[in-house]
């Protein structure tokens, strides 16, 4: 078993000694195995949550006015979503133009808009990131693919504990006619993190 | 067993939400894993509603039925969620108290081992 390796050897507490009295019952019932619970245990550590930003971009792109709302007080735009989790961080989207694109950090530690985009990707906590998008942004965005335009002004944007940010991307060329439900389906972690685009549909 | 996870249990909200930093599920110690793989696995396998647990942790929270004297009962969410999860056992017919006690005791006197 993974075990309960403790504070005091030898000196379990109460709730130690009932879960593992419960656990070993359980077991030897055969209702549960200990790999069974290491693996749950790791799936929901593991689990990065719905995407819920995609809804709110999509909402944003076929929706001008909720679209203002969005760029005005965020933070009631995407609860009106019946997005929940937010436990008193403000958020703050920022909206990609052909002529300004947007980029999320968290200089200080790995503040995340996690009710909306889930768990941040192991890349977003590295040292590495966090201080070359501030020193050089531009030459960032290329690591990840992202070319951009000389004249393209690049916005960082450093998340605290009070206020976190998303990026709202450019809706691509070639959606017009997609439902907000398809649009949804193109956006990605990344473009709202701001080291991607969103993609046009693959012609089918 | 269910590969994906359950979003009724993740999206629990109020005094029942998962503890989290960051989005991040928080266990502040070994056995709070356990205790919370142990409720969310059963459920997986049919022994009860979801529904059947979160009502009994909601009440722990609420009443701090929690039995261990050593902690203060403000502070430990998974102590809660630990009574709760007896209380689901012993309601279903699953393990009785007296079954219970009987091992814990044996922990707590060190007759079993909790580290091996």
């Amino acid at each position: 078993m993974m075990g309960y390796g403790g504070h005091h050897p030898g000196q379990p507490s109460m709730a130690e000694a009932l879960t593992a009295a419960i656990e070993s019952l359980l077991i030897e019932k055969g209702l549960i195995s200990s790999d069974a619970i290491d693996a749950v245990v790791e799936k929901y550590e593991r689990d990065i949550g719905p995407l819920n930003g995609a809804r709110v971009v999509a909402r944003a792109w076929v929706d001008p006015e909720y679209k203002s709302r969005l760029l005005t007080d965020a933070t009631s735009a995407i609860a009106e979503l019946g997005i929940k989790g937010m436990q008193g961080e403000h958020m703050v989207v920022v909206e990609n133009t052909p002529e300004v694109h947007n980029l999320v950090v968290c200089t200080l530690c790995s503040c995340y808009p996690w009710p909306v985009l889930g768990l941040p990707p192991n890349w977003y906590k590295t040292p590495a990131y966090r201080s070359r998008a501030v020193s050089d942004p531009r030459g960032l965005l290329r690591e990840f693919g992202l070319e951009l335009d000389e004249n393209v002004q690049i916005r960082v944007w450093d998340s605290s504990a009070e206020i976190r940010y998303m990026v709202l991307p450019e809706r691509p060329a070639g959606t017009e006619g997609m439902t907000e439900e398809e649009l949804a389906s193109l956006v990605t972690r990344d473009a709202m993190i701001g080291v991607a685009k969103v993609r046009p549909p693959k012609k089918s | 067993m269910s590969s994906a996870v359950d979003r009724t249990i993740t999206d629990m909200e109020g005094g029942a939400a998962l503890p989290r930093k960051n989005g991040e599920l928080i266990f502040e110690a070994p056995w709070e894993a356990r205790a919370f793989g142990m409720v969310v696995r059963l459920c997986e396998s049919g022994l009860y509603q979801w529904d059947d647990f979160k009502e009994r942790l909601i009440r722990a929270i609420s009443q701090h039925a929690c039995k261990d004297p050593g902690v203060d009962p403000e502070v430990g969410y998974y102590h809660h969620w630990l009574c709760a999860f007896e209380q689901l056992l012993k309601d279903h017919g699953i393990l009785s108290n007296a079954e219970i006690e009987a091992r814990a005791a044996e922990y707590l006197s060190n007759k079993r081992d909790l580290y091996e």
